[in-house]
């Protein structure tokens, strides 16, 4: 287990080992269809037994977001999962931890909606992830996984990323992502840092007031209004700094494109294979897949889509990540949207016939 | 023959006027200011009574505030 | 003959050192005060300063890590017990207590509190009762009593438009996972002293690992319920206590 490990798994089973390998101090969840496997994996690798590691299935995801933002708040590694509608109910705490500051990992292996929808896979939380999705002005740091890989990649990533920023990050996959089955990396075990290496790497955290500095206060709470603008724009600086530093996007053919397909997740592998079948026609597509869906890698876009004569914003929701994209190229050239919605996944011959109907 | 003497000391700025200790106090040693208030604006607790105080910490026990401070000792009676 | 009296060596009772030179927020003669230096108090006598973390809820009490010098975390409304949880299961060295209302409690926070409660999380929850919502004017709470007037019960609560008042306390008794459930008051000398030894006993059991206490101290809020503080004081002699009944209601801290 010390060693890196060539596996076979489900997407959400691949998020439970992941877990344990990048040395997460606390897991708290709540079931829900499609990523159950996520705590139930967990409760069968019995962490508590090796690395420490808590898992606490809460009884709401209300409590697993209230205790990832006590146990966060106490410097601690914590992370937890759900599905749409689960994550819908975590915003309250989502927006706690971002005004107070708060690192903790967020996996969202989203299923359609609104409503309880359904438990087939979506993208339609991509709005609600990537504005934040609570009440106040903040951001959320959303990775998109495309891959078995990613999901496991991204829990160490996104939970660097939450405590160098402190601030909540979300790996939003879905139901496809989460339930496939694919060869798989797992990373080698990183330990789980000590008390004493925490109130050092930690100093904002809650975990009792020593008498060499003041007490710590976890709070997103400010009455005077000046001082809360000033905490408001601390926290712009901050998205603005994740903006200029941790875009990551992925391209394929993009060089002699003359049209992107832009998409992220589930339906970006799906794109994919829309490139080779266009190319296989004699149209030259490429593919441009956002892996951080905020911060969106606009610039890079723009950049990108400078000698192309169309983009089709691929997803499977209403259009929702088309607004960015739309933002990004700031009407430059033609921008489409193909999607399907209610859990269906869009098939790459649909995707290519859309191209040719909305921008040939 | 021993007696049991005490003192109050009362953080004037700090009490809110409540009066809970004037009416806690078994001596009453304690009165709110008459025609004075502290910065915060409240008729504030004061010892008028003080020689009958014994320093059993009624007072300061029900204190919502902290605002006071109770002493006590043992003198000889003459 | 007093300034003879006022030396250190003749110190009978001071502000806890714990309890900081900040003037609390709360009106004259609110209840949460004695609260607040009870706690202060029992986490000195524990030694426990440099090894707690309090959990302060929505409404009046939001600001207690304004006065009390510990760590502290600021919860969204009724969810501290599930911080309290978050924090204890990944720090069971260190004491976690949240500090909460009836509001806090008893309405928004039912399904957190209960279940940390019946999970037995060896955590301790101090629940101040006072039968409205304080912070935000006067409203009805849950546990508002029956004919009590609020401003959103004028005429006061009746069970055909609002329901009967909750008791939290005694459904935790029933819960398997409490060690350690009280009802006490702070408006005399004897009951603070009752009170503070409640805290310390469910404070202890939470080192213990004996399991989850709640300790409820049944409170004023004169400017809520439109009295002087010393009204207010009879006021909840008279009619709240008749209700909610003091005492150590469960006690496993023995077994």
């Amino acid at each position: 287990m010390a060693e890196r490990e060539v596996r076979l798994m489900k997407g959400n089973e691949a998020i439970a080992h992941a877990a344990v390998r990048a040395g997460i101090d606390g897991y708290f969840g709540y079931p829900i269809t499609p990523q159950s496997e996520v705590i139930e994996t967990l409760a069968q690798l019995r962490p508590w037994e090796t690395t420490g590691m808590v898992v606490l299935q809460a009884e709401s995801e209300v409590a697993s977001i209230n205790m990832l933002y006590g146990g966060g708040g106490s410097g601690k590694r914590v992370m937890t999962s759900s599905s749409s509608p689960g994550v819908a109910l975590m915003q309250e705490g989502i927006s706690y931890m971002a005004g107070a500051e708060i690192p903790g990992l967020i996996v969202n292996v989203q299923r359609g909606g609104p409503g309880l929808g359904t438990i087939q896979p979506s993208q339609g939380d991509y709005f609600q992830s990537t504005r934040g999705g609570g009440n106040g002005d903040y951001n959320v740091i959303v990775l998109a996984p495309n891959s078995v890989q990613e999901m496991a990649d991204f829990v160490d990533l996104g939970m660097n990323l939450a405590f160098k920023y402190r601030n909540p990050a979300m790996i939003l996959s879905d139901g496809v992502i989460g339930q496939m089955m694919e060869k798989v990396v797992l990373p080698p075990m990183k330990p789980r840092r000590t008390e004493e290496e925490i109130i050092k790497e930690c100093p904002w955290a809650s975990t009792g007031h020593t008498k060499n500095r003041e007490p710590n206060v976890i709070t997103s709470l400010e009455l005077r209004p000046e001082l809360m603008e000033v905490k408001n724009k601390a926290l712009q600086a901050k998205y603005e700094e994740i903006r200029n530093n941790e875009v990551r996007f992925e391209t394929l053919h993009t060089d002699d494109a003359e049209y992107m397909f832009v998409a992220f997740g589930s339906a970006a592998r799906v794109a994919e294979k829309a490139v080779e079948l266009a190319r296989e026609e004699g149209l030259r597509v490429g593919l441009f897949r956002p892996i951080t869906l905020w911060p969106f890698p606009e610039k890079q876009l723009a950049s990108l889509s400078k000698d192309k004569k169309g983009l089709l914003v691929v997803e499977m929701n209403a259009g929702q990540m088309v607004q960015d994209v739309r933002l990004a190229v700031d009407g430059s050239l033609p921008v489409a949207h193909f999607g399907r919605q209610g859990g269906i996944v869009p098939e790459p011959e649909e995707i290519v016939k859309a191209l040719k109907e909305k921008l040939q | 023959m021993n007696k049991m003497k005490g003192a109050v000391v009362i953080n004037t700025n700090r009490c809110k006027g409540c009066s809970l200790c004037v009416v806690a106090c078994p001596y009453s040693v304690l009165e709110l200011a008459r025609k004075k208030v502290n910065a915060s604006g409240y008729a504030y607790a004061q010892a008028t009574n003080a020689e009958a105080c014994v320093g059993c910490a009624a007072c300061g026990t029900v204190c919502p505030d902290g605002c006071i401070t109770v002493y006590r000792m043992k003198v000889e009676e003459k | 003959m007093t300034t003879d009296i006022i030396k250190p060596e003749n110190l009978v009772y001071a502000k806890p050192a714990l309890l900081n030179d900040t003037t609390m927020h709360y009106c004259p003669g609110c209840s949460h005060g004695v609260v607040h230096k009870l706690i202060a108090e029992v986490i000195a006598d524990m030694g426990m300063e440099e090894k707690t973390v309090g959990v302060s809820p929505v409404g009046c009490a939001v600001f207690a890590y304004r006065y009390i010098d510990i760590d502290w975390q600021e919860a969204p409304h009724g969810r501290a017990p599930a911080l309290a949880v978050g924090i204890k299961r990944l720090w069971p060295n260190r004491l976690v207590f949240t500090y909460q209302g009836d509001g806090d409690l008893a309405c928004i926070g039912t399904a957190e509190t209960l279940h940390a409660l019946n999970r037995g999380d060896n955590i301790t929850i101090i629940y101040v009762n006072n039968a409205i919502y304080g912070m935000t004017g006067g409203q009805m709470s849950a546990t508002t009593l029956l004919e009590q007037p609020t401003a959103t019960c004028p005429t006061g609560r009746t069970p055909e438009l609002h329901g009967y008042p909750i008791d939290i306390t005694n459904l935790a008794v029933q819960l398997e996972g409490t060690c350690f459930v009280s009802r006490q008051s702070v408006e005399t000398v004897a009951a603070i002293n009752k009170a503070k030894r409640a805290i310390r006993k469910a404070f202890e059991a939470s080192m213990e690992g004996k399991g989850s206490s709640l300790v409820e101290i049944v409170s004023t809020c004169s400017s809520g319920w439109k009295m002087s503080p010393v009204a207010a004081n009879k006021w909840m002699q008279e009619n709240m206590f008749d209700h909610y009944k003091k005492g150590d209601l469960k006690d496993r801290t023995k077994e």
